[in-house]
């Protein structure tokens, strides 16, 4: 067993397979455990060499918006981690434009590089993924 | 695509999330609380009808025979069961919850 | 087909368990394969054998662990969302067992479809 693939050992069945995984994020981070969580998967995904992308559509685009200071709630801000997701050579990350402009925000607002694409790309997107987990 | 979607459209936004992100000719299932997007009369029934032009709407059954809302169930929509969710899920390529 | 599903909601509190087992079952019915279950965030209690609902109540864990009896289904209780929620191997119920998020991104990736159930 192996800690890096979160328990299982890599067998003839998920290996030489490439699928197109995306992690849709869409709920705010510290109201709910979600996005924390979420990211967690992601990392473990990480291990699996899967064509993996994030996509942060709705409140999610809250999840990577700069100046996330937690001490005052007494809870891990998790935010550093997003950043350190190239270093995974997890490097798709998606921003659906509405969202972004719905709340206010633009790119330059946001802690991480990201593409940021209108809804029509997105759905794109979406539409050709094997995958999608949703949280 | 297949889109399954569990939240009234009168509380939460994953009703206009999953219509304005589905691609034409995907398919959108509503469950749970999702099952009031099927209905006639509400306030958001004109924006379900109008997605019904580009979209396949299914609505479950079960969940709206619970929730009382079955006799007032929109033209259009297609109604099914759990059976009818298992071959949607397996006659489209992918799926994608809007939790 | 194999279906891979994932339970992101707890018992009782949230319909995503019931809507999982009714999908569940109905895959197997018409002879599918549901090779895994993966429980996640309060998904992971769906695995306490301490659950006891009311007698003229549905009993959601007996419900999973008597479908894994019966179809083999695997019930995988994530273990970083599962510690942090105090459910560990002691309180486990029939036919679940804790393991890593691998087990979700293996579920992905060697079987036909992977639906979640949540809020």
């Amino acid at each position: 067993m192996s800690d890096v693939t979160g328990g299982i050992d890599m067998d003839d069945e998920t290996e030489g397979v490439v699928k197109k995984f995306m992690f849709l994020n869409r709920k705010a981070p510290y109201g709910t455990i979600y996005a924390l969580e979420a990211l967690e998967v992601v990392l473990i995904s990480a291990a699996f060499d899967q064509d993996v992308s994030l996509a942060f559509v709705d409140d999610g685009v809250y999840q990577i918006v700069k100046g996330q200071h937690t001490k005052g709630i007494d809870q891990k801000n998790f935010s550093p981690t997003y950043r350190a997701l190239e270093g995974y050579d997890i490097e798709k990350l998606y921003v659906e434009k509405e969202s972004l402009e719905a709340r206010g925000l633009t790119e330059e607002d946001l802690l991480v590089d990201v593409q940021v694409v209108d809804s029509a790309a997105m759905a794109n997107l979406m539409a050709e993924q094997d995958v999608v987990i949703s949280f | 695509m297949l889109h399954i979607v569990n939240k009234s459209p009168l509380e939460r936004n994953a009703v206009d999330s999953c219509l304005r992100l589905a691609t034409k000719g995907s398919a959108v299932l509503l469950i749970e609380d999702a099952v009031y997007a099927a209905t006639k009369g509400t306030a958001a029934s004109a924006k379900v009808q109008a997605a019904m032009a580009n979209l396949k709407i299914y609505a479950l059954a079960p969940d709206m025979e619970a929730r009382g809302v079955a006799g007032r169930v929109m033209e259009g929509v297609n109604l099914v069961d759990y059976s009818g969710f298992v071959d949607l899920v397996a006659e489209h390529k992918n799926c994608q919850s809007w939790l | 087909m194999k279906f891979g599903i994932l339970v992101n909601e707890g018992p009782y509190n949230h319909q995503a368990t019931d809507s999982a087992y009714q999908f569940a079952k109905a895959a197997i019915e018409k002879g599918h394969q549901v090779p895994r279950v993966f429980f996640y965030h309060d998904g992971v209690y769906n695995s306490t054998r301490l659950t006891e609902p009311p007698q003229d109540d549905r009993h959601i864990v007996n419900r999973w662990s008597k479908l894994a009896e019966e179809h083999k289904v695997d019930l995988v209780v994530c273990v970083a969302a599962g510690l942090r929620r105090g459910i560990k191997d002691e309180v486990l119920a029939p036919g679940f067992r804790i393991s890593g998020l691998g087990q979700l991104v293996e579920a992905g990736i060697q079987y036909d479809r992977l639906v979640t159930f949540g809020d």
